[in-house]
């Protein structure tokens, strides 16, 4: 094997662990959230730092990558795809860590069942969660067109964040106690929606590397 | 602008079939890069462009490379006018046993020119485009072999610039300098292009990277993709380019 194609193996798994790690904690961030459970939230604060451990080793390779191996072509695509897709990982883990600290804190415990089920953050969850998995399998299978289903799910969950500010407009104006978790609310979910996001830029990541072409700043909306 | 534009080219060594039907218009005032592998054809295909290969028993062309209109290979072409057009640059830097004076005037006095406030002030300009006039104006009779291997290519390109007027060709000029030497010779290059149109044929990915602004990739004889530099080193066509970019070849 060839020092480049050995260094990309190295770099492909520490950013394959890493996806594991994130998607461990977005599920588990979501849990916390639907089931006000601080064990969870707790679990999740404390694995934020091997996310960010992560992060460093794998900047470091790249760095190295470009120092030693000057990348071109496709190489070159890949290694400047996965320093931006080992940012928006480190990112998704650091909103799902967000997420935690507020169950933690206990500051969204006025929150019920029901508005969280009216709010549909299990399905927001949900797909966030799939749309992390997608990306996970368009890289490792080269897949652009895996990348490009991500697309459509941000969009849904970018429409469910913004019904989401009515309805939690509807349940200050009922209840004014609970104004303070109501805001809090609407950080996690704004959090939440920013994984999708991220998720969305990976994906563009990956059709830059596997197709070279740009999709930022294209409206997904309109494609 | 097309300068130079070779159509269906097929070039023979006896039997054996060097060159494949080349097609490449190349622009005036840029400059074009050659790579692949060696015995690919990119040397040989750059010796077409001044005719060096022209008496090499046995060789035989076939097709049409234009510079400025003109067929070099037509009847009505000579190779001298032709050649004061299109200069060369070798991979080791070879002056002449004389002085550092001399070597640029030497083509001018070749072709006739006995002016000598002409030839002072051509050999000066040549010096000065060349990069190498601040080193040597105050040794311009000193033999051109005390000049470090840097230095002598500075003072080869000189000598071609001192009679060639449009075209310079490059057979791998920087593979035999040090780092240093490299990057004045590169950014000698990238002076040039205002005035020559560059055509250099080199071994060093990162070398046609940084002064090229077209490349084009040979291989086995053919020409299989030629295109903006930038493009050939993010997301060229051809799995071959792209195999041979990365150093995944064969």
């Amino acid at each position: 094997m060839k020092h480049a194609e050995a260094s990309i193996k190295n770099i492909k798994k520490a950013l394959a662990e890493m996806w594991v790690l994130v998607e461990g904690q977005v599920d588990k961030a979501g849990l916390a959230l639907l089931e006000n459970n601080k064990d969870y939230a707790n679990e999740v604060i404390s694995r934020e730092k091997m996310v960010n451990s992560y992060e460093l080793v794998i900047d470091r390779e790249c760095e190295n990558f470009f120092a030693l191996l000057t990348p071109v072509a496709v190489d070159l695509r890949l290694i400047l795809s996965v320093v931006k897709i080992n940012n928006n990982l480190e990112r998704i883990g650091d909103f799902a860590e967000g997420i935690s600290r507020f169950i933690a804190e206990g500051r969204l415990d006025k929150i019920t069942p029901a508005m969280k089920e009216e709010l549909r953050l299990e399905q927001m969850f949900i797909e966030v969660s799939d749309m992390l998995s997608l990306c996970k399998h368009a890289l490792a299978n080269e897949d652009p067109v895996v990348a490009g289903k991500v697309f459509a799910k941000d969009n849904l969950v970018d429409e469910i964040n913004i019904s989401s500010l009515e309805l939690i407009t509807k349940y200050i104006k009922t209840d004014t106690d609970i104004l303070p978790d109501a805001l809090i609310l609407t950080s996690a979910i704004r959090r939440i929606e920013r994984i999708g996001d991220r998720c969305s830029n990976i994906a563009e990541d990956i059709v830059f590397y596997v197709e070279a072409k740009v999709l930022k700043h294209i409206h997904k909306k309109e494609e | 602008m097309i300068n130079i534009s070779a159509k269906n080219v097929d070039f023979y060594y006896g039997d054996f079939h060097a060159l494949k039907n080349i097609n490449l218009d190349i622009e005036k005032n840029s400059v074009t890069a050659f790579i692949g592998p060696s015995g690919c054809g990119k040397s040989t295909f750059l010796r077409l462009l001044n005719r060096m290969n022209d008496l090499i028993d046995g060789s035989k062309l076939m097709g049409d490379i234009v510079i400025d209109g003109e067929n070099i290979y037509g009847r009505q072409t000579e190779v001298v006018e032709l050649r004061k057009k299109v200069g060369m640059v070798f991979q080791k830097p070879n002056p002449f046993p004389k002085s550092i004076f001399e070597n640029v005037a030497y083509g001018l006095r070749v072709n006739g020119i006995r002016d000598s406030k002409f030839i002072e002030q051509r050999v000066e300009e040549s010096l000065k485009g060349a990069a190498l006039w601040d080193e040597v104006k105050d040794k311009l009779k000193k033999s051109a072999f005390e000049l470090s291997g840097g230095q002598q290519q500075r003072l080869c390109i000189a000598r071609t610039m001192a009679v060639s007027q449009q075209i310079i060709l490059m057979d791998e000029p920087a593979s035999a300098l040090d780092p240093i030497s490299t990057s004045k010779v590169e950014d000698l290059i990238y002076e040039l292009k205002r005035d020559y149109t560059i055509v250099i044929v080199t071994h060093n990915m990162q070398q046609a990277a940084r002064v090229s602004d077209k490349t084009a990739f040979f291989y086995l004889g053919e020409l299989v993709e030629y295109d903006n530099t930038d493009k050939i080193f993010t997301a060229p066509s051809k799995e071959a380019t792209q195999n041979y970019v990365t150093g995944r070849f064969g």
